[in-house]
């Protein structure tokens, strides 16, 4: 079959109808450049969560009370107040034991919120109590002053290091808040430090820090952590830390079989994966919505290429009556409707990368452009085309020639 | 090489039963120029329609070239009507996107012919009807007349055993109709066989045999006036 010369047919039959060629393949356009700009941005989001949780440090384990399997916080067990079944002992221990080899550094926190006054002003922030170690274990880094050590922690000091988002809010044009008093629940305690602000996966940007036993004792009255940060050895490690740290945690509670832990044990690994099943998830589920809009996109191609059918009735009565067999006159229509919907196709994926261009920058996301969205974009469009052209082609090609040849 | 037996074409609508072709025989041979007249509803569409291999008969022979058309399939019929029938419509029936040339090019595509072949048999085509300087011009930029020829140029394309024209004259004034009938006659004098579905008399005329049919069934066949014609034109 001459395939090039019905390609160069069907150009200037496209050709001759601009305006309804324009608008037929304005459904495709939408459908396809919909579904690029959403999977761009899926991507985008995934990779800056991504980053943003690696962020927090990739050899780090978070102990969480409360059993794996019935988290009342589903997916992300991160410090929460939910179980009281940790304590400061516990992580003493894990620092401890001569058993674990592949831990370096262990942290407790315990966090809860608290009125904090200065002056006249007046929040309600997140307070962490913390040990020695935790500035380390979630990279937080120093800016003025000092950090919380082992001494006020032993001897139940009443110093605080605050975030520099409180220093600006809270301690509104003070300069240097080192020294300064601030009063949480009414107690006061002075500022010894400032950290930068942190505002990564499931932190808060607006935390002061006190020692661990101060904030159990003096603030909160509470015997138990919300979290034990533990930091292994290195990143290939982590499995093998995991275990370490959670027979030692079974013997120490008195827990027989893993099955019955009354805490879990999750990684940065883990987080990403969950999170990237989120993200997984939503991107599938607007990418799903987008390509309602290209089947909508595809029945209006039907719809056309049904009108055109109708329309030139005549000219297949002649082609038929000339000798063109049912092959030649479904390749035909369907290289129409092919190419009607390659070429929005195209133009969508030229769209699609504008638009994702556009929203990842108005986000501040990174922009990916993933060569395989359009490679499926152009591919998708392509079996658009045979699908919803098939059915008009096939009509075509089933006319009589005669009843064609009358057809006015 | 043409010879239909006992054909009968039976059209059901509703409870009407019409029929359009009654018991229709006879043999057309090899450069014959035959004129197939009747009134309207005499039933020469259908005949030309089932020479023309656009529909098979309820009953009866159609032979073309010791083929049976008779039962053959969609695909075979169209193979039929590319490489045996050569038509020429009333309503010329070109494309009109098209140029001459891709016109009477458009059998040969069919035919699966190398383009430059086409081309080269297309003006070859064009040539015998007069139209050497029309190749690229669209139809509406020609004649009634000349669109018929480009229409003639295209049945002759594939160079087929009959040429079937269905009232070839019947849109185009006298001067432009002899025109063109002079065409035809000239083709058969070259060895064209030619059907020629009309019905005038006048066109029926130049014919050398002229069935008439009426109520679908042969009411003559008989020798043209053909060399009577001729003589009353010297």
């Amino acid at each position: 079959m001459q395939l090039i010369e019905l390609f160069e047919e069907s150009i200037s039959v496209l050709k001759t109808n601009r305006l309804r060629t324009g608008l037929s393949a304005l459904g495709i356009i939408i459908g396809i450049a919909s579904v690029i700009a959403l999977m761009t941005l899926g991507q985008a989001s995934q990779q800056s969560v991504t980053e943003k949780v690696q962020s927090l440090g990739a050899n780090l384990l978070t102990v969480s009370p409360g059993s794996q399997n019935s988290s009342p916080h589903g997916f992300l067990r991160t410090s929460s107040n939910g179980g009281t079944t940790l304590s400061y002992d516990d992580a003493e221990a894990i620092a401890e034991s001569q058993r674990i080899t592949t831990i370096d550094k262990v942290a407790a926190v315990y966090t809860s919120n608290a009125q904090a006054s200065y002056g006249a002003n007046n929040d309600n922030i997140q307070i962490s109590g913390v040990s020695e170690n935790y500035f380390e274990l979630r990279n937080i880094e120093l800016m003025l002053g000092r950090l919380i050590t082992k001494q006020d922690d032993l001897l139940v000091q009443k110093n605080l290091v605050i975030s520099s988002s409180v220093a600006e809010d809270l301690l509104e044009g003070v300069t240097n808040p080192v020294g300064e008093i601030i009063r949480l629940n009414g107690n006061a305690f002075t500022v010894v430090g400032v950290t930068e602000s942190t505002s990564g996966f499931g932190q808060s940007s607006d935390v002061i820090y006190t020692p661990l036993t101060t904030a159990q004792n003096v603030l909160f009255g509470v015997n138990h952590v919300s979290s034990i940060y533990v930091g292994a050895i290195d990143e290939n490690l982590m499995e093998e830390a995991e275990n370490q740290l959670g027979f030692l945690l079974l013997e120490l509670h008195g827990i027989e079989t893993p099955d019955d832990a009354d805490f879990s044990i999750s990684s940065q690994g883990d987080i990403l994966e969950t999170v990237g099943e989120v993200t997984q998830t939503f991107t599938a589920l607007l990418t799903g919505i987008a390509a309602i809009s290209l089947i909508v996109g595809g029945i209006g191609i039907m719809n056309i290429m049904l009108v055109t059918v109708t329309e030139r009735t005549r000219e297949i009565g002649i082609r038929k009556a000339l000798g063109a067999k049912r092959k030649v006159i479904i390749t035909q229509f369907l290289i129409e409707s092919v190419l009607l919907t390659i070429v929005g196709g195209f133009m969508g994926v030229i769209l699609g990368l504008g638009i994702s261009t556009l929203l990842t920058n108005m986000m501040s996301l990174p922009n990916t452009i993933s060569i395989i969205s359009i490679g499926i974009a152009v591919a998708v469009s392509c079996v658009i085309g045979i699908v919803f052209g098939i059915y008009p082609a096939q009509k075509a090609s089933k006319l009589q020639p005669i009843e064609a040849l009358r057809y006015e | 090489m043409i010879e239909v037996k006992d054909l009968t074409k039976i059209y059901n609508s509703g409870e009407i039963e019409t029929r359009a072709l009654d018991g229709v025989s006879f043999k057309i041979k090899k450069g014959e120029f035959v004129a197939i007249i009747g009134p309207s509803g005499s039933g020469k569409s259908t005949l030309m329609h089932i020479l023309g291999a656009l529909d098979s008969p309820t009953s009866g022979e159609y032979i073309l070239n010791s083929i049976n058309v008779k039962d053959m399939g969609e695909d075979e019929l169209a193979g039929i009507r590319n490489k045996e029938i050569g038509f020429v419509f009333q309503a010329y029936n070109l494309l009109a996107r098209n140029s001459s040339v891709k016109n009477v090019s458009l059998p040969m595509m069919y035919a699966e012919i190398p383009k430059k072949e086409r081309y080269e048999k297309a003006v070859e085509a064009l040539k015998i009807v007069g139209l050497s300087d029309k190749h690229n011009n669209a139809p509406n930029e020609l004649s009634g007349g000349q669109k018929q020829r480009v229409a003639i140029a295209r049945a002759l394309s594939m160079n087929p055993s009959i040429l079937l024209a269905d009232e070839p004259t019947g849109n185009l004034p006298t001067r432009q109709s002899d025109e063109i009938m002079d065409i035809f006659d000239d083709l058969n004098k070259k060895g064209h066989t030619v059907i020629v579905i009309t019905h005038e008399n006048e066109i029926a005329a130049r014919a050398k045999r002229v069935i008439t049919l009426v109520d679908g069934k042969i009411l003559s066949d008989k020798k043209g006036k053909h060399e009577r014609i001729e003589h009353a034109i010297d």
